[in-house]
């Protein structure tokens, strides 16, 4: 039993470590445009970064059929669009200052970042 | 439309034009296909309009050949919503096959297992049966259920987790202990050798099935902007070169001429140049009786040209027209966000792998303090709380009520900026009107003027309307059309002055003249002593009195009257019967004030408001502790309006200020107020019912799942249950949200 139990709490940790504590490897800073691809349950890529002041455009592709793609919002940034099935969608934003920006579907399903640094850092 | 015409235009769809730059490229390349006389490119919609006669291959090769792709539609045809629409029944249509599949294998299964046999592993018999019946609901994952399985997988890479997630990881459970039974039962005590494959089959039946009534349920909820896209017509007869031809919509450009016959949609704004008639506008303002349109007037796209043939020039066109701006606006408020939601945003961020988490703790109490077959009981107790959690219904609650209630909203011509002003109209307290334009009509008329001894009325009219033209105000404008329709001529005005919230001041046939109110006259020493209780008699009878001083001489009064709007009494008595308190706020003097506020019913009013102070008394009210509402013109009143907890502009017809304020009435009425307050309400109350609904099914079903009840009385929730319970949540609140769009606000 004990051996049970103790599978049970690594199953636990792996759980909390992967989903909440994994550091995601950052990739390169994007500019101009980054196609975004929307499918089955994931924005591919779902971390972008960018530098500060740069402007970008996110060009979401929706190739998965379900509701809760059909829409992708910026919380912060009180932004949400529509995405066509099978075609583009441009999102232009410029401006942006130093931060996290979260981006997902209405049901928070899928959930993407984009991560504005400081030029200096980046 | 003739068939000529139509193969003079071509509509190319572009599937992957993604910057602006790709624009100049495209068409310089179309512009080369034989038989192609104009291009051009709409890069929002992705869109060419290509004008001649060209092969569609030689459109789509030429496209091909720098790196696009594109398909030919037809002008008449092309509707983005219709595309929406099918794919959205072809998703449907792929959802039910899946759920049919699954479920006629786990219904039969189900019906075995509750009233025939035991669906346990005890014989080789037995063994090679559900060894079959096992790689069948492995068929059925595949077919029926490898979206879920793909979903997950790709989530889990990523480190993130969704319904997915939950639903693989239920049914995959079950799958693998079952066919663990059924291959190695040596491994699992013999009272646990129970098999779960009818659990695997129905949930995944029941899922999909839940899935695809959602998309049913979710076409309904843009009922309104559907309405509303409809309304735009496909094609519009213009004229080109002195002939009239039919030409899509997209086609139209500024300052063409297009012709409208009875019966026919208007296709695009603009200016009556000849004929009349009456329009129906009544799906843009929700106002009943068609409008008298005469030369000169406007005209919008989407209304429905009742009685004449009319001719008129094109002002605005594509997405500049007040039905695109306005279909535009009602979807961007459809997909924001009131922060009531904020809250259920965060939990379903953390909530997959907290369910992940309580299925391991549950499975493990379970296994250490659980009756046996312990193993069992884990299984199924891990398998239902990963089931039934929904996260689903926990992020739409409040974004399909949003939807439902901005669109019930536009349909009564009140457009809702966003969720957050939707969620805060609910809230309204006091209510501040604006009295030109809001509470009266806007368009004043002079309806009487006294003359001192040696002054005749058309001398004054005329004096006083000369000095007007250099101004703005309405009353100014009353004045100068007053004075034309007389066919009085203006003489010319020098040294125009503007004094803030008392009059105007200049210099005509040289005589320097004053125009204004009492305060004006008293501080440029005007003895105006014997005509004051004529001018308190006009502003009595809610006229605005003005005086006019020729070098210093009172010359005579000019009194203004605006009309009360037919319907502001009932509309500010329906504010009033909600429990707002109603404010009226006005430039004008106190006694004219006084009578406007009379006769509609206020009772707090303040007048002589100079505009830069109207902010001001948003702010004294709200340091009263209300949640205040401003309503008016959205012209000098936008401080005003920013400052207010909501701001309404009030527009006439198409004059709407949608930029300008929080919402936007686009008919005159203030019955729109009440609309947009008691569509607010029930949108509000909406989404509480929504979150509370998804609060308390995950709250309460979690730990049902997990087995609390069972040692107090022996219940333990099926995973089909769960599975049944989980796929019908989300439809629960999506039906719910569709329930608004029954609201209907108060007759009036």
């Amino acid at each position: 039993m004990i051996i049970v139990n103790l599978i049970g709490l690594v199953l636990i940790v792996v759980v909390v470590w992967w989903f909440w504590l994994y550091k995601v490897k950052t990739p390169d800073t994007a500019s101009g445009e980054v196609i975004i691809k929307v499918e089955n349950g994931v924005y591919e890529p779902a971390l972008i970064r960018m530098h500060e002041g740069e402007k970008i455009t996110l060009i979401f592709l929706r190739k998965d059929r379900s509701a809760c793609s059909s829409v992708v919002q910026f919380d912060a940034l009180e932004l949400s669009e529509e995405l066509p099935l099978d075609k583009t969608k441009s999102i232009t934003l410029d401006s942006l200052d130093t931060g996290s920006y979260s981006f997902n579907c209405q049901m928070q399903m899928y959930k993407g970042k984009l991560i504005v640094e400081d030029k200096k850092n980046g | 439309m003739s068939d000529e015409n139509s193969a003079l235009q071509k509509l190319l769809i572009i599937e992957n034009a993604a910057c602006s730059s790709c624009v100049e490229k495209i068409e310089r390349t179309l512009s080369n296909v034989p038989g192609v006389d104009h291009v051009s490119m709409n890069f929002a919609q992705k869109i060419v309009v290509i004008t001649g006669t060209p092969n569609d291959d030689h459109l789509l090769n030429a496209l091909e050949s720098i790196g696009y792709t594109g398909h030919v539609a037809d002008p008449n045809k092309h509707d983005v919503l219709t595309e929406q629409e099918h794919a959205d029944t072809t998703y449907y249509k792929r959802l039910m096959k899946e759920a049919v599949i699954a479920l006629s294998l786990g219904t039969p299964l189900m019906v075995y297992g509750l009233f025939i046999g035991e669906m346990t592993v005890s014989t080789n018999l037995q063994r090679s049966a559900w060894l079959i019946i096992g790689l069948l609901t492995l068929g059925i994952m595949y077919f029926a259920g490898k979206h879920f399985y793909v979903g997950a997988w790709k989530s889990f890479l990523n480190h993130s987790a969704n319904m997915d997630t939950l639903i693989a990881l239920g049914t995959g459970t079950a799958w693998i202990y079952s066919m663990t039974v059924v291959f190695i039962p040596d491994l699992i005590p013999a009272m646990a050798r129970h098999v779960y494959f009818e659990a695997t089959a129905m949930i995944i039946g029941l899922i999909n099935l839940g899935l695809a009534l959602e998309i049913k349920a979710r076409g309904r909820t843009s009922a309104a902007i559907k309405r509303l896209i409809g309304l735009r017509p496909k094609t519009a007869r213009v004229i080109r070169e002195s002939d009239e031809v039919d030409i899509p919509i997209e086609a139209v450009e500024l300052e063409d001429l297009v012709r409208v016959r009875p019966g026919e949609k208007i296709p695009v704004d603009g200016i009556v140049t000849d004929g009349s008639t009456a329009v129906d506008e009544s799906m843009l303002t929700g106002e009943p009786m068609p409008v008298e349109k005469q030369i000169g007037d406007e005209v919008v796209a989407g209304t429905i040209n009742k009685s004449g043939t009319f001719l008129f020039r094109a002002t605005r066109v594509g997405t500049n027209t007040a039905l695109s701006r306005i279909i535009e606006m009602v979807k961007r408020a459809q997909n924001s966000k009131p922060s009531i939601g904020r809250l259920a945003d965060v939990i379903s961020g953390y909530f997959v792998p907290v369910v992940m988490i309580v299925a391991i703790l549950s499975a493990l109490a379970w296994l250490n303090f659980g009756p046996e077959p312990a193993i069992a009981f884990a299984i199924v107790s891990a398998t239902t709380v990963l089931i039934i959690a929904c996260p689903c219904a926990l992020g739409l609650a409040t974004p399909m009520s949003v939807m439902v209630g901005v669109g019930k909203a536009a349909e009564s011509g009140v457009l809702i900026r966003n969720g957050e002003a939707l969620q805060t109209a609910s809230k309204i307290t006091a209510m501040i009107l604006d009295k030109t334009g809001t509470i009266t009509e806007g368009n004043p008329e002079v309806t009487e003027i006294i003359g001192t001894q040696d002054w005749n009325k058309n001398d004054i009219l005329r004096l006083a309307a000369s000095l007007e033209t250099g101004s703005e105000h309405p009353l100014a404008l009353s004045i100068v059309a007053s004075a034309k329709s007389k066919d009085i001529p203006l003489g010319l005005v020098r040294d125009f002055h503007s004094i803030t919230g008392r009059g105007v001041k200049g210099t005509v046939d040289n005589k320097t003249l004053l125009f204004g109110n009492e305060k004006l006259m008293r501080e440029q020493s005007v003895t105006i002593e014997s005509y004051v209780n004529e001018a308190q008699r006009m502003a009595a009878e809610a006229k605005t009195p003005m005086y006019l001083s020729v070098d210093g001489i009172l010359a005579g009064i000019v009194s203004v009257a605006d009309p009360v709007k037919s319907d502001s009494i009932a509309a500010i008595k329906r504010l009033q019967t909600n429990g707002i308190r109603v404010v009226m706020l006005t430039g004008d003097n106190r006694a004219t004030a006084a009578a406007v506020a009379k006769k509609v019913g206020i009772t707090e009013y303040f007048a002589e408001v100079l505009p830069e102070d109207k902010s001001n008394k948003v702010t004294e009210l709200q340091a009263q502790g209300e949640i205040v509402g401003m309503t008016g013109d959205g012209i000098n009143d936008a401080p005003a309006l920013a400052k207010a907890n909501v701001g309404f502009a009030i527009g006439t017809g198409t004059d709407v200020a949608i930029e300008s304020a929080d919402i936007t009435l686009i008919r005159g009425s203030l019955h729109g107020l009440a609309d947009a307050i008691a569509v607010s309400k029930a949108t509000l109350r909406n989404i509480k019912q929504n979150l509370f609904g998804a609060f308390i099914y995950n709250i309460a079903g979690i730990p049902f799942a997990a087995g609390v009840l069972y040692p107090f009385f022996g219940l333990l929730l099926s995973p089909v249950i769960a599975g049944a319970a989980m796929a019908f949540s989300s439809l629960t609140v999506v039906s719910n949200a569709n329930r608004l769009r029954f609201f209907k606000a108060a007759e009036h």
